[in-house]
């Protein structure tokens, strides 16, 4: 993405939202950025296909796909992951010969086509680091990961800000019977599936980095797969993707294993300047701190707000980690509540992480309530219905109570 | 009396001479209750229709009675209905406009009036549809007319009627009761009111006639349920009261007896007579169905069986209540029921024939049945402690496996420098399992003592298969638990997959533990160990939650095989006087059987055999099945039929009951609709999908909100916990904690649990949770 005056830049951007900043998305993945920009009640002014429908005098009716740019005030935003597209719509708010004002419009952002974008409640210190992410120079190819185990693969897209599961590929593999061969017959045609939906979703043709993760030895099978396929083909660029391919263990082949997978050491080597790999490492910490159960780590609104309060998120490791969907489809109030949230832990010397829920790491930050935080020194009594804590733990294993137990 | 034989023989001949493969039976009198039964049921019937009693003939109330097995309420509204205040009839009641050939026959030897020739014989009381074999009318062109004597095609219109009341049928299917009740009142006397046109009578006509020249299926159980008939009331009597088997059996054998007939037609009586004894009762029974009494139409007239299902299920019902007759009871009457009506739609569609239910009551079957009790144990335990290697030479032992096979095997081995896998390749037959050295799959194998068969599920050890294990575990009784007992091997053992199996397996619901201390060999059987080991073990073992009293000890040799089967030889192990590992096994009982529950069976494997595309196999949870039986595929909702089944050792067999691990071969369903982790069940009581549930958890590792992988037997399946609603106390089950931030290692909480796609799952099943490769926790769900 990039304005489209290449006079623009964030400096000479205007706070207040009045005038407009003029975009061009150039990728697919600029969609996302779009998508995370555009809030409800914001002015958007985009290229639009219209049906309009004119009434002779005779009173017959001929209907007509016009062309034109139309203003709307957005009402919902609608992102597909899958295909990249964004749909916005609302009310439109500048009449013209097609339109009449309130009329209901649906704009379908296009790639290559710029949009303008007036921010009706200014621009946030979020929304200004979203956009100069946005705007940020591509950082590269997207990482294509084939998460894997026996009968299922899930072929995701790992890019900066999303991860998007292209394909899943499932196939009934044989048991292991008496004297029975067919379990092997079966992986083979599975691997061969699973490299077929492979080459045709996701492009190859640069060489972008590929990672085979499962449990036991499926990915590494699939290697080998792809190296002797490559070699009966005499297909050299399925051989170098064989070869470059790297190997990781996960515990399963769902999507949620991507979380080993990024924080692997294989991948941390290659992928070290990724976003990602540090929010995964982030979330590591974080699930560390809850289980030790020291006080510092604290998930949920209000507690994480209390904690911010009272400036315990601050200089010296604290972390404040925040969904973009908090920032994305919410009313005012509750948008400036968590841009506050940003500022005020910034102002304090910590560390602000808007992490992505298209992500994997912000899906975990999900379960947890969206927000969550490390905090700089302990704090026990955030939770409010915090009775006695620690009074009833037994000890692990200790109750041997013969079989009374109630599970 | 030599006339009376003559027309029996002629019979026969008749029968024989359609069908082919008849075998003679036979024939049944009244007993003399039944004469005084039917005495009596006679007067009052006379006594209730008072006046109008004269248009009845008596042998027309006497057959009545017999078919509505003395009900006098019955007989009267249908005699009434019939006689006394017949609705209009059309002029159409199809007597056989041409006699078939075998009537030829019959019609010279009945120029003598057969009506007071079978009066006042008792086998005269003949059930109509014993007449049945006789004459199908060949004249009629089934369907749409045109083509010779290719089978009837139908009728835009017919296939029509029967999508609609199929979907109807499927949609109606959870309230059995109530409708097989309105089926039943619509199959019997009010019947006049099953509107239809004439059309499809042609269709009734072309399905039979198909029938019988296909497969002949509809009648071949016809004419044998036939001699037997007259058993019916004292078959039934002391076993089953009527209402009670009326509610289990929609298709109760009454009303199926006696679809009411018509007057014959002039032209018949002139040709046969007018006594309703005529052994040609069977055409009429067909030709003048009461439905087609009613000329004018209804609006709804597909909303109800077509006449076409009606007379197929009525001699499906015969059939059945011949089976029933030979003391078979139906098992659960409503699903084969549900089988039967569906059979009969499905006939409809494509030709292939459903496989027929027995109809056996299973229970009674499984009781009465005299054999070997039968477990499955898991063999269990740190990656390398033996597993397989000691299964193999169990079986070698026991001479499942011959010495060849084994010398075979280490000769392979030898090739790939593995000397000392070849016991473990019994079992380890995959080839990434030999190259590797490691069991990546369960492995079921069998095997006999005296008392008991055996399956033994061989669970891999390896961390990362830990999900094949869970899968093994759900199908066990028991479970040995192999530990490593040299040095440094059982400590690293039990802090990995020793402590996470035992876990596992105590959770999965499996009470009874073998722990078969291996390797003792190479610390030349010294006792100090072994005792170390069972001291060790023990405790940790009744802090999991086994009773010590469930809780053995055997020090073996998995490799050389002391201990196992036979008592150890070397001196070194002569402190050991207690039982061998095969004693063990034997002195365990297995846990109690849910026989009577719906049924519930995980599918952990979907193939294709020679007896049918898809082939599952599995362990019944819970409940029974036979042949026939319809059954649901869950998630995908849809039905598919038994065609044949196995059981336990691959016998062929009729029915399963839970606790068996069996072999279905399935018919009537897609195979992409069948799935490993699926969970076939009973279409009348099915389980349902659910992608939210909560879950009393005990928790192995600290429980937070986080993403978990849900695992029941080979079911595996992603989500999240969701919220953690209390912390409950382990022994009350009171709340302690409400809302906790997160639940400690071995706390009882209360946890909701999404998922991303629904799965089958009910309340009582035991579930595990794992997250990034480790089990957090394990629990019931609520």
């Amino acid at each position: 993405m990039r304005f489209t005056n290449p006079k623009h830049s964030l400096s000479t951007l205007d706070p207040s939202g009045e005038s407009p900043v003029s975009l061009l998305p150039t990728t697919p993945e600029d969609m996302w950025h779009a998508h995370n920009l555009i809030a409800p009640s914001d002015l958007l002014r985009a290229h639009a296909i219209r049906k309009v429908v004119t009434t002779g005098s005779t009173g017959s009716t001929t209907s007509d796909r016009v062309h034109t740019d139309l203003t709307i005030r957005v009402q919902s935003v609608f992102f597909d992951p899958a295909a990249s597209s964004l749909h916005v719509s609302g009310t439109v708010c500048q009449e013209n010969q097609y339109v009449s004002l309130g009329q209901h419009h649906t704009l379908d952002l296009e790639l290559n086509r710029p949009f303008q974008l007036w921010k009706h409640s200014g621009w946030d210190s979020v929304s200004l680091k979203m956009l100069e992410e946005a705007v940020a120079e591509d950082t590269g190819e997207a990482m294509c990961a084939v998460v894997m185990q026996e009968g299922l693969a899930n072929i995701c897209l790992i890019t900066e800000f999303q991860t998007v599961v292209k394909q899943r590929v499932e196939a009934n593999i044989p048991k292991k019977r008496a004297g029975g061969s067919a379990s092997q017959g079966g992986m083979t045609s599975f691997y061969e599936k699973t490299l077929a939906t492979l080459l045709r979703t996701v492009d190859f043709s640069q060489p972008r980095p590929l990672l085979l993760a499962s449990p036991g030895f499926v990915a590494q099978d699939f290697r080998g797969y792809m190296q002797s396929e490559g070699q009966k083909r005499t297909d050299k660029k399925l051989q170098r993707m064989a070869k470059d391919a790297v190997v990781v263990h996960s515990s399963t082949g769902y999507v949620h294993s991507l979380n080993e997978v990024l924080k692997s050491p294989e991948v941390q080597a290659t992928m070290r300047d990724k976003r990602f790999t540090g929010e995964t490492a982030l979330m590591d910490q974080l699930y560390d701190r809850l289980r030790k159960d020291d006080g510092r780590a604290w998930y949920g609104a209000k507690p994480v707000e209390r904690a911010v309060k009272e400036g315990a998120v601050g200089r010296g490791g604290g972390v404040l980690l925040i969904n973009n969907k908090f920032f994305r489809s919410l009313d005012i109030k509750t948008r400036k509540r968590f841009v506050a949230l940003v500022d005020k832990v910034k102002e304090d010397g910590g560390e602000a992480r808007v992490l992505s829920s298209d992500h994997e790491s912000g899906q975990r930050l999900d379960a947890l309530g969206g927000i969550a935080a490390i905090l700089t020194y302990p704090i026990y009594d955030l939770d409010e219905d915090e009775v006695e804590e620690g009074g009833e733990g037994e000890e692990s294993g200790a109750a041997a109570e013969e079989g009374a137990m109630i599970i | 009396m030599a006339r009376h034989q003559n027309i029996r023989n002629l019979d026969y001949e008749a029968e024989l001479e359609e069908y082919g493969a008849f075998s003679d039976e036979e024939e049944e009198e009244l007993s003399p209750e039944d004469q005084v039964r039917m005495r009596e049921g006679t007067a009052q019937v006379l006594e209730a229709l008072g006046v109008e009693a004269h248009k009845v003939p008596k042998t027309q109330i006497e057959e009545s009675l017999w078919h509505y097995y003395w009900d006098v309420d019955k007989t009267i509204t249908y005699l009434i209905s019939k006689y006394i205040d017949p609705p209009k009839k059309p002029a159409k009641t199809a007597p056989p406009k041409t006699a078939p050939k075998q009537d030829a026959a019959i019609a010279s030897a009945s120029r003598q009036s057969f009506a007071h020739l079978f009066r006042d014989l008792p086998w005269g009381n003949i059930p109509p549809e014993r007449q049945a074999v006789l004459i199908p009318p060949p004249q009629l062109p089934a369907g749409l007319l045109g083509g010779s004597g290719a089978p009837p095609k139908m009728s835009k219109l017919q296939q029509l009627a029967a999508a609609r009341k199929k979907k109807a049928e499927e949609k109606s299917a959870s309230g059995e009761v109530e409708q097989t009740q309105v089926k039943m009142t619509e199959l019997t006397v009010n019947d006049n009111q099953a509107s239809k046109e004439n059309r499809p009578l042609a269709g009734v006509f072309g399905k039979r006639v198909k029938i019988s020249e296909t497969t002949a299926q509809g009648r071949i159980p016809l004419t044998m349920a036939e001699p037997t008939r007259p058993e019916i009331p004292q078959a039934q009597a002391p076993e089953a009261t009527p209402s009670q088997h009326q509610e289990e059996d929609p298709i109760d054998p009454e009303p199926a007896v006696a679809p009411p007939k018509a007057q014959p037609s002039a032209f018949a009586s002139t040709l046969f007579g007018p006594s309703s004894d005529s052994p040609k009762r069977r055409p009429r029974e067909v030709f003048a169905l009461p439905y087609m009494a009613i000329s004018s139409y209804s609006p709804d007239a597909f909303g109800k069986p077509s006449p076409d299902d009606v007379v197929l299920a009525a001699q499906a019902k015969v059939a059945t209540a011949g089976k029933k007759s030979a003391n078979v009871h139906n098992k659960k009457g409503s699903s084969s029921a549900d089988g039967v009506t569906n059979q009969v739609s499905q006939l409809k569609i494509d030709d292939t024939p459903l496989p027929k239910s027995r109809n056996l009551n299973v229970l009674s079957e499984f009781e009465k049945q005299k054999g070997k009790k039968t477990a499955s144990f898991v063999v269990v335990g740190h990656v390398d402690a033996g597993k397989s290697t000691m299964m193999g030479r169990l079986l070698l032992d026991l001479n499942v496996v011959d010495q060849r096979t084994v010398d075979k095997l280490r000769k392979e081995a030898e090739k790939i420098g593995k000397t000392s896998f070849a016991l473990a390749w019994v079992l380890d037959q995959r080839h990434e399992e030999r190259s590797r050295g490691v069991t990546i799959d369960i492995a079921t194998n069998r095997f006999e003592t005296e008392t008991t068969s055996f399956t033994i599920l061989d669970a891999p050890g390896h961390r990362d298969f830990i999900p094949n294990m869970i899968a093994g575990a759900s199908q066990a009784d028991f479970a040995i638990l192999v530990i490593d007992a040299s040095t440094g091997a059982f400590e690293s053992g039990l802090k990995g997959q020793t402590r996470e199996h035992s876990l596992l397996i105590r959770s999965m619901g499996v009470s009874r533990i073998i722990v078969a201390v291996n390797k003792l060999d190479t610390v030349n059987w010294s006792q100090e160990r072994f005792d170390e080991i069972t001291h060790q073990v023990s405790g940790f073992l009744t802090a999991t939650g086994f009773q010590p009293k469930n809780i053995a000890f055997v020090p073996v040799s998995g490799l050389h095989g002391d201990n196992l089967v036979r008592k150890s030889t070397d001196p070194a192990a002569s402190w050991y006087t207690g039982k061998t590992l095969v004693e063990e096994l034997e002195a365990s009982e297995p846990s109690a059987r849910a026989l009577a529950k719906p049924l519930r069976m995980t599918i952990s494997e979907v193939m294709r055999t020679p007896q049918s595309s898809i082939s599952i196999t599995g362990r019944i949870d819970a409940g029974s099945l036979q042949m026939g039986d319809a059954l649901l595929v869950q998630p995908s909702g849809e039905k598919a039929y038994v065609k044949s089944l196995q059981v336990d050792d691959g016998e062929p067999a009729d029915w399963a009951v839970a606790g068996q691990n069996v072999v279905l071969h399935l018919s009537n369903i897609d195979p992409i609709h069948v799935r490993v982790g699926d969970i076939v069940c009973d279409p009348a009581k099915p389980i349902q999908c659910v992608d939210t549930f909560t879950l009393k958890a005990l928790a192995f590792d600290i429980l937070m909100p986080m993403q978990v992988d849900v695992h029941r037997g080979r079911l595996h399946a992603a989500g999240k916990i969701e919220a953690i609603d209390a912390i409950l106390d382990k022994v009350t089950g009171k709340v302690t904690k409400k809302k906790p931030m997160i639940v400690k290692p071995g706390t009882v909480s209360r946890v909701r649990v999404t998922l991303h796609s629904k799965v089958p799952l009910e309340a009582g099943q035991r579930v595990v949770l794992r997250s990034g490769g480790q089990t957090v926790a394990a629990g019931l769900l609520e």
